[in-house]
C-alpha cells in the first residue's frame, strides 16, 4: 500500500538517485552471479569447465550432467526420504505447537504462565549443546539409523513456533471463543473449528519455516542416519562432494536440483515468507 | 456456596484441559531438555564412549580441554569467524536495506535478488561456493585475476587471487565471504525497520543542512538499533554453532591444518567420530555458557546503545 502510493509520485532524476541505482545494479549483479555460475556449470561438458576465460554459455549444452548426476548416487531415493522427513515434521510441528499454544493462550489455568516461561527459556539451549545426551536417549530407544529421531521431536512442540502461535491466538477476540463455549463446544472443538481456521496465515508461516528447516538440516541426519539408502538430499550431496569433488558439472546439476524446489516455493509463498521473517525477526 | 463449587469445578476442568493441550510440550521438555541437560552435566565428568556405561573421572575432561591444542584453535577460529562475519554482515545488510529504501523502482526485484541466496539449501550453497572459490578456475579468482591484469596494463602493480580454502590464512576469510552472500534475511528485517523511521526527522535534518551521510548516522542508525541488536545477538549465537558449511566444504576435516576447525565441528568429531562423548559434553557445557553469557551481556548492555523510540 505504502509502496504503491510512493511509486505514484514523480521523482526528479538527481545525481544521488543515479548513484543509488548504479550501486543497486552492481550489487545485485554480484549477488546474482553465483546463480549464473551454478546454472552455467551444471550444463557444461567437462572439457569446458576448467578454461580461462570462463565460457558462460556452453557449447553444446550438456544436459547429461543432470541425468548422470542424479543416478550417480541415488538422488531420487534421497529426495523421497527428505520429503518423508519434511512432511512428517510439518504435520508434527503444526499439530503439536498449535495444540500447546492453544493451551497457553485460550484456556485460563494456573501454571500456564510458568510453563510458558519454561518453554521460552528452552530456546536459549541450542541443539548442539544437547546433541550428545539426545543421542544416548535415542540409542536407548533403539532409534538410531531410523527417521524417528528426526521426526518424533517435532510432535512434541517447537518452542519458537509455540511462542509465535501463542501470540497470534492471543489476538483472537475472547468473545468468539466464549460464545462457542456457551453454545456447548468443547475446548477441542473450539481449537479445531474456530482458532485454527482463524490462524491460517500464522500456521502457513510455521509450516513453511518447518519445511525449510527440515529440507536444509544436515547435522541431524549426519548424526542419526548411517545406511546410505536412508540418506537425505543434504547428506547425499555432501557425500557426493567429498567423494567426487572434481565432477563440477554433475555437482552443480545436483545442487541446482536441491535448490530449485526451495526457490519455486519461495516465489509461490513470497508474502508468507517476507511476513514470516519480519514476524519471527521483530516480534521476539 | 453453589457458585464457588461450580467455580472450582470449572477451574479444575480448565487445569485438566490446559495440561492436556500442553502435554506435548511438557513431555518434550522433560525428555528432550531437562533430562539431556542433567545427563550432559553428568557425562561431562565421566569417561564415556557411548558403548560402555559412563565412568566417573571428576574434572578429568575439563583438565584435558585446557591443554588440548585443537580445542583452543577451534575457539580461536570460531571467535575469528564470528567477530568478522557478524559485523560485516550487519554493515552489508544495512547498506543494502538503506539503498533499497530509497524508493527505487523495481525495489521488489532487487529485494528478491538479495534475499534468495539466504534460502539456498545450506549444503547446496556450500558445494557451489567450493567451486566459486576454486583457486584456479573459480569465478571469484577469475574475477580478481582479471582486475589484477587490468591494473598491470595500467602500469600499476598486478595481483592475483589467494588460495582460499586451500590456504591457512585465507580459509576463514573464504567462509566469511560466503556468509556475506547470505545476509538477505537481515536485509528484509532492516527494510521493515526502516519503515518505522519518522520521515519528519529526515526533513528536519535536511532543513538543518545535514548531509545524507549525517542523516544516516544520526537519524537512521538510532532508530535501527533494536533491529541491529537483534540480528547481532542472533548472529553471535549462530556463529558459535557454525557447522554445516565448514564441515561440508572441508569434508569434515577442518583443514587445511585445522584452520577451519570450528568449535561445533570439534565437538561433533569428539562425540561421533572419536567416541569421546564425555569430553564432548564438557565442550558442549562450555558452548552453552558462552551462548548464555553473550546473550545476557548483550541484553544487559543494550539499554546503553539501543534506542527503542522513546518507549
Amino acid at each position: 500500500m505504502a509502496v504503491a502510493s510512493r511509486r505514484a509520485r514523480w521523482r526528479p532524476i538527481t545525481p544521488d538517485r543515479i548513484a543509488t541505482y548504479a550501486a543497486l545494479i552492481v550489487l545485485s549483479a554480484i549477488f546474482f552471479m553465483p546463480f549464473l555460475w551454478l546454472l552455467s556449470t551444471s550444463v557444461k561438458p567437462a572439457a569446458q569447465i576448467m578454461v580461462i576465460p570462463p565460457q558462460w554459455i556452453p557449447k553444446p549444452f550438456q544436459w547429461d550432467n543432470y541425468s548422470s548426476g542424479l543416478t550417480f548416487v541415488p538422488f531420487l531415493l534421497y529426495l523421497k526420504n527428505t520429503l518423508i522427513i519434511c512432511s512428517a515434521n510439518v504435520v508434527g510441528v503444526l499439530f503439536s505447537s498449535s495444540l500447546v499454544a492453544y493451551g497457553l493462550s485460550i484456556i485460563p489455568w494456573r501454571g500456564r504462565d510458568v510453563l510458558f516461561l519454561i518453554i521460552l527459556s528452552t530456546m536459549m539451549l541450542p541443539y548442539q549443546v544437547v546433541m550428545v545426551p539426545l543421542f544416548t536417549v535415542f540409542t536407548f530407544l533403539g532409534w538410531i539409523d531410523t527417521f524417528l529421531p528426526l521426526i518424533v521431536p517435532s510432535f512434541l512442540g517447537n518452542a519458537f513456533f509455540i511462542f509465535l502461535l501463542r501470540q497470534f491466538f492471543m489476538s483472537i477476540p475472547k468473545d468468539l471463543t466464549d460464545a462457542a463455549k456457551i453454545d456447548g463446544c468443547s475446548e477441542f472443538q473450539i481449537y479445531r473449528r474456530i482458532v485454527l481456521p482463524l490462524s491460517k496465515p500464522a500456521l502457513a508461516t510455521v509450516a513453511l519455516f518447518t519445511f525449510m528447516y527440515a529440507w536444509n538440516d544436515y547435522l541431524g541426519p549426519l548424526i542419526y542416519l548411517f545406511d546410505q539408502s536412508k540418506f537425505t538430499v543434504s547428506l547425499g550431496l555432501a557425500m557426493f562432494q567429498s567423494q567426487y569433488g572434481s565432477y563440477y558439472g554433475m555437482l552443480m546439476a545436483v545442487s541446482t536440483v536441491v535448490t530449485v524446489p526451495i526457490i519455486i516455493l519461495f516465489f509461490f509463498t513470497q508474502r508468507t515468507f517476507i511476513q514470516g521473517i519480519t514476524l519471527t525477526g521483530i516480534k521476539q | 456456596m453453589g457458585i464457588s463449587t461450580r467455580k472450582s469445578r470449572l477451574q479444575r476442568e480448565n487445569t485438566r484441559n490446559g495440561l492436556f493441550f500442553a502435554a506435548p510440550a511438557i513431555i518434550g521438555i522433560a525428555g528432550f531438555t531437562v533430562y539431556p541437560v542433567f545427563a550432559l552435566l553428568y557425562y561431562s565428568f565421566c569417561r564415556y564412549s557411548g558403548l560402555k556405561p559412563p565412568q566417573w573421572i571428576g574434572l578429568g575432561n575439563y583438565k584435558l580441554l585446557v591443554h588440548d591444542q585443537i580445542f583452543i584453535e577451534s575457539i580461536y577460529n570460531t571467535v575469528y569467524y564470528t567477530a568478522i562475519a557478524v559485523p560485516l554482515g550487519i554493515v552489508v545488510a544495512l547498506s543494502l536495506a538503506i539503498l533499497l529504501n530509497a524508493k527505487v523502482k523495481g525495489m521488489a526485484v532487487f529485494r528478491t535478488i538479495f534475499y534468495v541466496p539466504s534460502i539456498v539449501p545450506v549444503v547446496a550453497g556450500a558445494v557451489l561456493w567450493v567451486w566459486l572459490l576454486n583457486p584456479d578456475y573459480g569465478l571469484i579468482n577469475l574475477t580478481i585475476d582479471w582486475f589484477g591484469g587490468l591494473s598491470q596494463k595500467l602500469g600499476l602493480p598486478g595481483f592475483s587471487g589467494p588460495g582460499w580454502l586451500s590456504s591457512v590464512e585465507w580459509s576463514k576469510p573464504a567462509l566469511i565471504l560466503m556468509s556475506t552472500w547470505g545476509v538477505g534475511a537481515s536485509v528484509v528485517i532492516y527494510l521493515a525497520g526502516l519503515q518505522d523511521v519518522p520521515q519528519e526527522l529526515y526533513e528536519a535534518a535536511s532543513l538543518d543542512g545535514a548531509s545524507g551521510w549525517r542523516k544516516t548516522w544520526h537519524v537512521t542508525l538510532p532508530f535501527m538499533s533494536p533491529y541491529i541488536f537483534f540480528t547481532a545477538v542472533m548472529g553471535i549465537i549462530g556463529g558459535f554453532q557454525y557447522f554445516t558449511q565448514a564441515w561440508v566444504m572441508t569434508g569434515g576435516t577442518g583443514g587445511p591444518v585445522n584452520s577451519t576447525m570450528m568449535f561445533s565441528m570439534y565437538l561433533f568429531r569428539n562425540a561421533f567420530q572419536l567416541f569421546k562423548m564425555g569430553y564432548a559434553c564438557a565442550m558442549a557445557w562450555l558452548l552453552f555458557l558462552v551462548i548464555l553469557g553473550a546473550t545476557l551481556l548483550l541484553f544487559k548492555t543494550s539499554a546503553r546503545y539501543v534506542y527503542y523510540g522513546g518507549r
